[in-house]
This record gives C-alpha cells, sequence and structure tokens, in this order.
C-alpha cells in the first residue's frame, strides 16, 4: 500500500481541483481521500506537499525507434525519457524497421517494453503494409495484438481508395486511424514552411495547403464512412479550423498539436538549424495564434510530443540533408505549463485533459487519465511552480535535437508512480 | 572601416555602407586589368581554398585569378555530388581544410545554409559562391559594380530581374543589393517562378515583361533552367520564350539606354538571343571581368579581418 499525501489534485475526469491524499492498493487506485488518514498501515508514504498530482501523463505519438533504429533511440531509453518526463504512458509509432504491421512485430514491442520499459507502452500497428500505402495491414490480428490504433505515420495514405477501404475495415472495431496529413506532392523536396522565411532562405517550402487537404480529405471520408479519425500534429490555421467545423458537424473526429507547433514559428529556422527541422514544418505566428485558440475550445483534443530520436551526427548537418524531427518527451510538459497555463491559455485542469484523460479516451484506455478507485495507479507528480531550465545533456533520451534548448521554463517532475510502482523518485528514476 | 564579419555570406546581412565599401574597393582592382604585371602581393603567404559542391567555370575561375594576382596560393577542390551522397561529412571536409591552414574558404553548395553551417565551424573566412537557392553574394556584387559603373548611380534606377525567381540565388543576392542601394526592384517571370511572399523583400512583381520593360533602366535576365519544364514549373520552352524571353522586338519597348546583365551562363535564344547578348546594350562579358576586380575586393576585404583599411594595390 502507498500513500501519496498532501497533494494539490487536479482530475479533470472526476473533477478534483484541490487537496487530498491519493491511497494506492497494488497497481490501482484505493480511493481519492481528504479527510485524516493514518500513514501507519502503509509500507510508503510520499509528502506531496507543494506538489501537484495528475493523472499519468499520456503521449500519444511517440517514436521508439525500436527495432530497426536503435543508435537513435530504444524501448528502453525512450521509456526512460518518457518517466522523466512525466509520461506513464507512451503510443508507439509503428514507422520502424520492420514496420510495426502484422501481430508479431507489435507483439515484440509489446514485450519488450515489458521487459525493459519504464511506463507503459501503447503500439499503434501500420494501416498498410511496410507502411508503403497500397495494402492494408492484417489489422484484425494487430487488434488481436493488442493496438490502440492505426496510422502511417510519417506517410500519407495517398491512395484514396485504400484510405477509404482502411476506414471501412476498421468499423468492425473501435479504434482510430491516427492521420499522417501531409499531400506527398504538394511537399515534395519540401524541409521548411513556404512563405516569406523559406523565399530568404532559399530552402524549399512545404505549402500549408499541403496539410489542409488531407485532412480535409480524411476528414470528409471519417465523416461519410462514420470512421474514427484522429488528425495528427496539427501546425496551421486552416487545419484547426477543418477539424472544428467538422466537429460541429458531429464527425467522430479528434486531433492532437505538438508543443514546438504552438510554441515556434518558421523564425527558428533562420540559422539553418536542422534542431528545428521536422514535418509538419514549423509555420507562423499566425497558425500559432490559430493553434492557441484550438486547444482553448477544445477544437484539439490532445497535446503529444511527436518525439523524434535522431542522432547528434545525423542532425548536425546541412539543412537540407538532415533528417525530419524533434524530440520532445522530456520538455512537452514544461513548454505546455509555461506557454499555456502561465499565459492563461489554458488552466491547469484543461492541461491534465490534453496531456491525460484525452489521449487516455482516444486511445481507448478506459482505466488510464484519471484518478479514481479501480483506476490504473499511474500518477505524475509536479512541483508546476518551480522553475527550469532545458538542458539537452540531462536528458535520459537518447537524442539530443530539441528546438528547447536553454528554454527558461515551469515545471520540475518530482514524483512519477506507473502501474503502482515509484519510477521517479525526487526527480531521479529509480526502477522500472 | 572594414566589414564586420569575418564571412560574406549573404548580402541580407551586409549593410549599404558595407556593399559600398566592396564596390569602391574594387575599382582600382579592375585597374589591374590594363597593367603589363598582374601581380600583387596583397594576399602573399595566405591560402584560399575553392570548394566546389556543385559545377562552375566562371565563379571558380575568377575566384582563383582574383587570389592568384593578389598573389595568394590557391588550392581548388572539386566535390562531385556522388560523394555527398555517399555521406562524407562537411564537417570532416572543413576539418581538413582547417588542418591544411586554409584562410578563405569559397564555397559552392547546393544546399542553402551551407556557407553559414561552415562559417561556424571554422576560423578560416568564408565566402559564399552560391548556396542552393538561398543567395550568390558575389555575383550581385558584380551585377552592382556593373550597373554603377554603367549607370553612375544606383539609386533611383529601376531594375527588372527576368526569369526563375524561386530558384535563384542570384536574384535573391541582387533583390538585397539593389534595394539596400536605393534601386526599385520588379521581379518578372511566371507565377509559378515567382517565390511565394516575395513583395515583402521590397520588391514589386509582375507577370507581363511587356509592360514592365517600358520604364526599366536595367533588365537582369536570368538563366531558366530548362529541367524546370519538366517539373510543370511552365508548359513548354516554346511558351516560355515568348512570354519572357529577350529579344530584338521586345526591346523596341524598352529605353533606348537600358542596360542588359546575365550572370550567365546563358542559354542563347532561350532566355535572351545572341543578338542581344552581344549588342552593345548588353554588359555580359564585362561582367565577367568585373567579376575578377570585385572578388579581389571582397578577398582583400575578408583577408583582412579588422586590420585597418589601407590600399588594396
Amino acid at each position: 500500500m502507498l500513500l501519496i499525501k498532501h497533494a494539490h489534485i487536479v482530475d479533470p475526469a472526476t473533477g478534483i481541483d484541490g487537496p487530498g491524499h491519493i491511497v494506492v492498493s497494488g497497481d490501482r487506485i484505493e480511493s481519492i481521500e481528504v479527510g485524516y488518514v493514518p500513514e501507519e498501515s502503509f509500507d510508503l508514504v510520499i509528502d506531496a506537499t507543494g506538489l501537484t498530482a495528475f493523472p499519468g501523463l499520456i503521449d500519444m505519438h511517440v517514436h521508439l525507434r525500436e527495432p530497426g533504429f536503435e543508435q537513435k533511440e530504444t524501448i528502453e531509453s525512450g521509456t526512460r525519457s518518457a518517466a522523466a518526463g512525466g509520461f506513464t504512458t507512451v503510443a508507439a509509432m509503428p514507422n520502424t524497421e520492420p514496420a510495426i504491421d502484422n501481430a508479431a512485430m507489435a507483439e515484440y514491442v509489446r514485450s519488450k517494453a515489458q521487459r525493459l520499459g519504464y511506463c507503459n507502452v501503447e503500439v499503434i500497428g501500420s494501416i498498410t503494409k511496410g507502411r508503403k500505402g497500397q495494402e492494408l495491414s492484417e489489422m484484425n490480428d494487430l487488434v488481436g495484438a493488442g493496438v490502440v490504433a492505426f496510422s502511417d505515420d510519417g506517410n500519407t495514405v495517398m491512395n484514396s481508395e485504400i484510405m477509404r477501404r482502411a476506414m471501412e475495415y476498421l468499423r468492425m472495431y473501435n479504434i482510430p486511424i491516427i492521420a499522417h496529413c501531409e499531400d506527398e506532392f504538394l511537399a515534395e523536396g519540401g524541409v521548411m514552411n513556404e512563405g516569406l522565411n523559406s523565399t530568404r532562405l532559399g530552402l524549399k517550402g512545404i505549402p500549408p495547403l499541403a496539410e489542409e487537404l488531407i485532412v480535409a480529405r480524411d476528414v470528409m471520408m471519417a465523416e461519410r464512412l462514420g470512421a474514427r479519425l484522429h488528425v495528427a500534429h496539427v501546425s496551421t490555421r486552416g487545419s484547426v479550423e477543418i477539424v472544428r467545423r467538422a466537429k460541429a458537424r458531429g464527425a467522430r473526429v479528434t486531433c492532437e498539436v505538438t508543443p514546438h507547433h504552438f510554441s515556434l514559428t518558421d523564425d527558428a529556422v533562420e540559422g539553418y538549424d536542422a534542431r528545428f527541422k521536422m514535418k509538419p514544418p514549423l509555420r507562423t505566428q499566425e497558425d500559432v495564434l490559430a493553434i492557441l485558440e484550438g486547444l482553448q475550445d477544445g477544437t484539439i483534443d490532445a497535446i503529444a510530443s511527436d518525439h523524434a530520436p535522431h542522432t547528434v551526427e545525423e542532425k548536425d548537418v546541412e539543412f537540407d540533408y538532415a533528417p525530419d524531427g524533434v524530440i520532445g518527451l522530456e520538455t512537452t510538459l514544461t513548454v505546455s505549463l509555461t506557454n499555456l497555463v502561465a499565459k492563461g491559455v489554458l488552466s491547469l485542469s484543461q492541461l491534465v485533459e490534453k496531456l491525460s484523460a484525452n489521449p487516455a479516451r482516444i486511445l481507448g484506455l478506459s482505466d488510464r487519465g484519471l484518478l479514481a478507485r479501480g483506476a490504473a495507479a499511474d500518477i505524475t507528480l509536479v512541483d508546476v511552480h518551480s522553475e527550469r531550465v532545458i538542458r539537452s545533456s540531462e536528458f535520459e533520451s537518447k537524442a539530443r535535437n530539441t528546438p528547447f534548448e536553454g528554454f527558461v521554463g515551469l515545471g520540475k517532475v518530482a514524483y512519477v508512480i506507473c502501474g503502482g510502482r515509484v519510477v521517479l523518485d525526487n526527480g531521479r528514476i529509480i526502477s522500472r | 572601416m572594414g566589414l564586420r564579419s569575418k564571412d560574406l555570406l549573404g548580402l541580407e546581412y551586409l549593410t549599404r555602407d558595407e556593399i559600398e565599401l566592396i564596390l569602391d574597393t574594387a575599382e582600382p582592382c579592375k585597374q589591374i586589368f590594363t597593367r603589363d604585371v598582374r601581380k600583387l602581393p596583397t594576399l602573399r603567404g595566405k591560402t584560399m581554398v575553392n570548394l566546389f559542391y556543385e559545377p562552375s567555370t566562371r565563379t571558380r575561375t575568377s575566384f582563383e585569378l582574383a587570389a592568384k594576382w593578389m598573389s595568394a596560393d590557391v588550392i581548388n577542390i572539386s566535390v562531385p555530388a556522388s560523394s555527398v551522397m555517399k555521406g562524407e561529412s562537411l564537417k570532416d571536409t572543413v576539418r581538413t581544410l582547417e588542418s591544411l591552414g586554409a584562410n578563405i574558404i569559397v564555397m559552392r553548395h547546393s544546399a542553402a545554409g551551407a556557407p553559414h553551417f561552415l562559417a561556424r565551424s571554422v576560423d578560416a573566412a568564408v565566402v559564399n559562391a552560391g548556396d542552393g537557392a538561398h543567395e550568390h553574394p558575389t555575383q550581385a556584387l558584380v551585377d552592382l559594380f556593373t550597373i554603377r559603373e554603367k549607370k553612375g548611380a544606383i539609386a533611383g534606377l529601376k531594375v527588372l530581374i527576368v526569369g526563375d525567381i524561386l530558384h535563384s540565388r542570384v536574384a535573391k543576392s541582387n533583390i538585397w543589393g539593389l534595394t539596400k542601394l536605393g534601386a526599385s526592384v520588379t521581379v518578372v517571370g511566371p507565377p509559378t517562378l515567382i517565390p511565394s511572399e516575395i513583395e515583402k523583400m521590397g520588391v514589386k512583381v509582375s507577370y507581363n515583361l511587356d509592360e514592365a520593360i517600358c520604364d526599366a533602366d536595367v533588365i537582369n535576365v536570368l538563366r531558366i533552367q530548362l529541367e524546370r519544364q519538366k517539373k510543370g514549373l511552365f508548359p513548354s520552352t516554346r511558351e516560355y520564350v515568348s512570354l519572357y524571353g529577350i529579344n530584338r522586338e521586345r526591346l523596341k519597348r524598352a529605353k533606348s539606354d537600358v542596360l542588359i546583365l546575365h550572370p550567365g551562363p546563358a542559354n542563347l535564344g532561350v532566355e535572351i538571343t545572341e543578338e542581344i547578348a552581344l549588342s552593345p546594350c548588353s554588359a555580359i562579358s564585362e561582367q565577367v571581368t568585373n567579376g575578377v576586380a570585385v572578388r579581389m575586393a571582397i578577398l582583400y576585404l575578408v583577408s583582412r579581418g579588422d586590420k585597418q583599411r589601407d590600399v588594396a594595390y
């Protein structure tokens, strides 16, 4: 039995936002108490005075790179990074080598995560075999192996017929498609947002339209077919608008945004530093403002890091030649607390919705994303007022490719309890 | 005064005064052409490396000549695109050049920003000889020098830049330089070859050359890469020529003293007819000569670092 006492509990799912104690029994939450709790009966007591307790954070968009790219990240290092960043669950994207396009691959990742992981790992299966956009993966097998969503992330399923069949096939299950929306013809060869900055810098631009066209296509398709669609990493004002209207019409559409897309603009590309190269690319201030509005009015359901590790050598090259992607597991909470909560865009409770309750709902993780009797004992304790300077040299991730080096923000993760076990103790990882 | 930065990466980063300093310094350099002995001791003991990741004749040769006339030691390195693809890293090459004691590295690269990447990691002065679709500052300085020489001053001139603005580093550098020196610039080409939001760089945009040509003082004609047509950027060379080719007929609409420039190499008969390229209104061969003088001035100024200005010849 574990007692977390004197925490400030913020749990949007149950509406709690106030002081309390959390009682944990085994891997489940036993109760939330407000009054006196005698400590004698507990094996372990964490004094959470001054700390805020959230349901364990869930990052629904992470690249763990294993198998195939272990020099960038592994299931072990990626989940350590997750735990250090306050996450108790991550959903792993299937763009590994080989791709997670069959049950054996999904089981491999799950079993390895069970053995070596520092948090829960959910697996996303690929929509098509080899993520090639041509033939559907064996979806029933993958569902049997426990995948929580399907995505060809990194690639768009450009063939509308294949996308249609995927959505139709998935009617058998209540599992969403997570769409990476980027028209590959419009985006071909592009390395940054198209606009004044790409013109000035002489870099090939990716027009906002490349994203918006596919968001519109997938939203229309999902609506027509009654399918569940989750749009990954929206980056433009137009995408937010398309999702907002679809939701108003009652479509089963959700979407996410990354911390870099609500914090940075393509001005950051000025020095040709590939730490600011990712897909979708950083856009303009106008897009950032639209995204903040979308977060505020609930159009954007989730915040996800799109944690995309690469080695230092791979990223430290000419901008054109560097691979896309930035890491985010150890910066998402700080950047969100600083740029969203401290600036009054979201309340703390709304932030927890987007970092825990909503991702749990979208991925169908019914016993996660809330602090209530019977729920998984996944709890994140954060000192939300403590100042922190982001330094990649301190990361648990193997990678260092953060666009937030030197960012001064708020929030230190103090404790992470995952499945009733203390993984992070006073800011240090102590066990898996 | 001198240049503020150790490197010359683009005209966007130079002040008006710095641009004028380079042009002023190039004037005496040009006189060396008329001498019997074309040799100055200015860069004796300095090593210049021509590091070219893309093929080039004019730019590379004029840098080499400029350096040799100023007594520098010159190393030419041409890196075929294939070895870049093999993963030979720029960083590695840079370390080699540093160890060899290069003082000035002149670099051409197909990736925009590659010279910035290089400049960050070496003490040597880096001169951008063209990076992707970003900038080609030394060519634009040659163009500015030529315009100033022919027209007396740049402020107040109406300059057209015609052609593939989207992929042109020459256009970008010319825009920065010309607008800083007070010219009014219009870029002309089909909408598909005009980059996004370029008007925010302080230029006008026109799709109609016959209209824009009327009050132009200078027309800078860009090379049209014929492979762009295959990418669907314009329907055919024939149609491009009919809309944007510079020929005698079209020039009848222009001022009689209009000055024609072309950074070379030209597709004669496509973006410009041979007749016009060789006509008195064209300064194309002058540009090549001026190329050496302007590059002498640049090499001198970057090699000098923050030392006090003195005579270059």
